[in-house]
């Protein structure tokens, strides 16, 4: 494993970066490495945490918006610091058709890798990435934390990726 | 800044005139209590700014979360295509929560809409493809919840209570007067 895959960025890793590995809880007894999902674009939606409110919430939007995102092949998960339980419940009431992972233990450890942790208040910004067919970072945004982004920055990185692959 | 993408357009609903200085779009959903919080609000913006504001609704139905969304969306726009888009789309607000077939049935004769047609529209998924199609532009826009508006094609991120509106499309109407000013 090289230094950029352990080190905690400083900034929000940036386009052309090799997106580090992982492998985090999904489910109280299921992992997920990011190098399984190689060979499509990944989406990896960082938030602060579950439950947020209804309506406007970042990750019910894009779970009403999935198939906009399997237009083009891609995978989404969602990454917070709630440990896999909370995510079960959480993702059981919002009927929720995307993974969420948990970046639980050592908290945000994932996070700071990608420079998406806030140690202030140890949760995870609200920061996006898509990441290539070979694992690179295509895109990246950091959204003020109270505003959810939307989806438009990922559909607009996902048409390029796909521009480019044609 | 997050930008509108699809401009309004001749398929849009539309209240206001198309020389209005400040044009707000929103992106709604029958069933979104928020929504419904909003309806009254915008109304009153309205009538606060009278010819100076124009109003577009566009459809963004929160499926996985509603379960009447969908069909509500629908059955405005199929009241629209009889000439009838915002008194159903008024109704609908109005009566979130009696949302159903039942109630869809009830609007359209109110409206004196034929029900057969409706039922076949909505049974046949008649404007799905427009629904959707509103959907895919807002999200391709930067919609990120329900509602979310847009003020002369800017999304608002701020609280839509109406002091904050009526604040902020009074700027823009200042700006839109005065170009220069800014």
């Amino acid at each position: 494993m090289s230094d950029t895959q352990t080190a905690e960025a400083t900034s929000l890793l940036t386009p052309g970066t090799k997106a580090p590995d992982f492998t985090l809880q999904f489910a109280p007894r299921a992992t997920l490495s990011l190098s399984e999902l190689s060979g499509k674009p990944v989406i990896l939606a960082f938030y602060p945490a579950d439950w947020s409110p209804t309506c406007g919430d970042q990750i019910g939007l894009y779970n009403e918006i999935l198939p906009e995102f399997q237009k083009f092949g891609a995978e989404l998960v969602g990454i917070s610091v709630d440990g896999p339980w909370c995510h079960k419940a959480y993702s059981e009431a919002r009927k929720l058709h995307f993974k969420l992972l948990s970046d639980f233990e050592p908290k945000g450890a994932i996070a700071r890798q990608y420079g998406a942790y806030r140690r202030d208040d140890g949760l995870c910004e609200r920061a996006l990435f898509v990441i290539d067919q070979n694992g690179f970072i295509a895109w990246s945004y950091l959204s003020p934390i109270r505003v959810n982004p939307g989806a438009d920055g990922i559909l607009e990185a996902l048409e390029k990726l796909s521009a480019k692959a044609a | 800044m997050t930008r509108l993408k699809q401009p309004v357009s001749a398929d849009d609903h539309v209240q206001g005139s198309a020389d209005a200085l400040t044009t707000l779009v929103e992106y709604g959903d029958y069933e979104c209590p928020h929504c419904a919080h909003a309806y009254p609000i915008v109304k009153q913006l309205q009538k606060r700014f009278g010819d100076d504001l124009r109003f577009v609704f566009r459809n963004f139905p929160l499926n996985e979360a509603h379960p009447n969304a969908e069909a509500a969306a629908e059955t405005a726009e199929f009241a629209g295509a009889h000439g009838k888009f915002w008194e159903m789309h008024d109704l609908l607000f109005e009566n979130q929560p009696r949302l159903g077939t039942a109630l869809f049935v009830e609007l359209a004769q109110k409206l004196k809409l034929p029900r057969p047609a409706l039922e076949a529209a909505l049974e046949g998924g008649q404007f799905a493809a427009r629904v959707r199609a509103d959907f895919s532009g807002g999200v391709r826009s930067g919609v990120n919840g329900t509602p979310t508006f847009f003020i002369n094609g800017l999304r608002y991120d701020d609280s839509w209570e109406f002091p904050e509106l009526l604040l902020v499309i009074d700027q823009a109407i200042e700006s839109a007067r005065n170009p220069a000013a800014d």
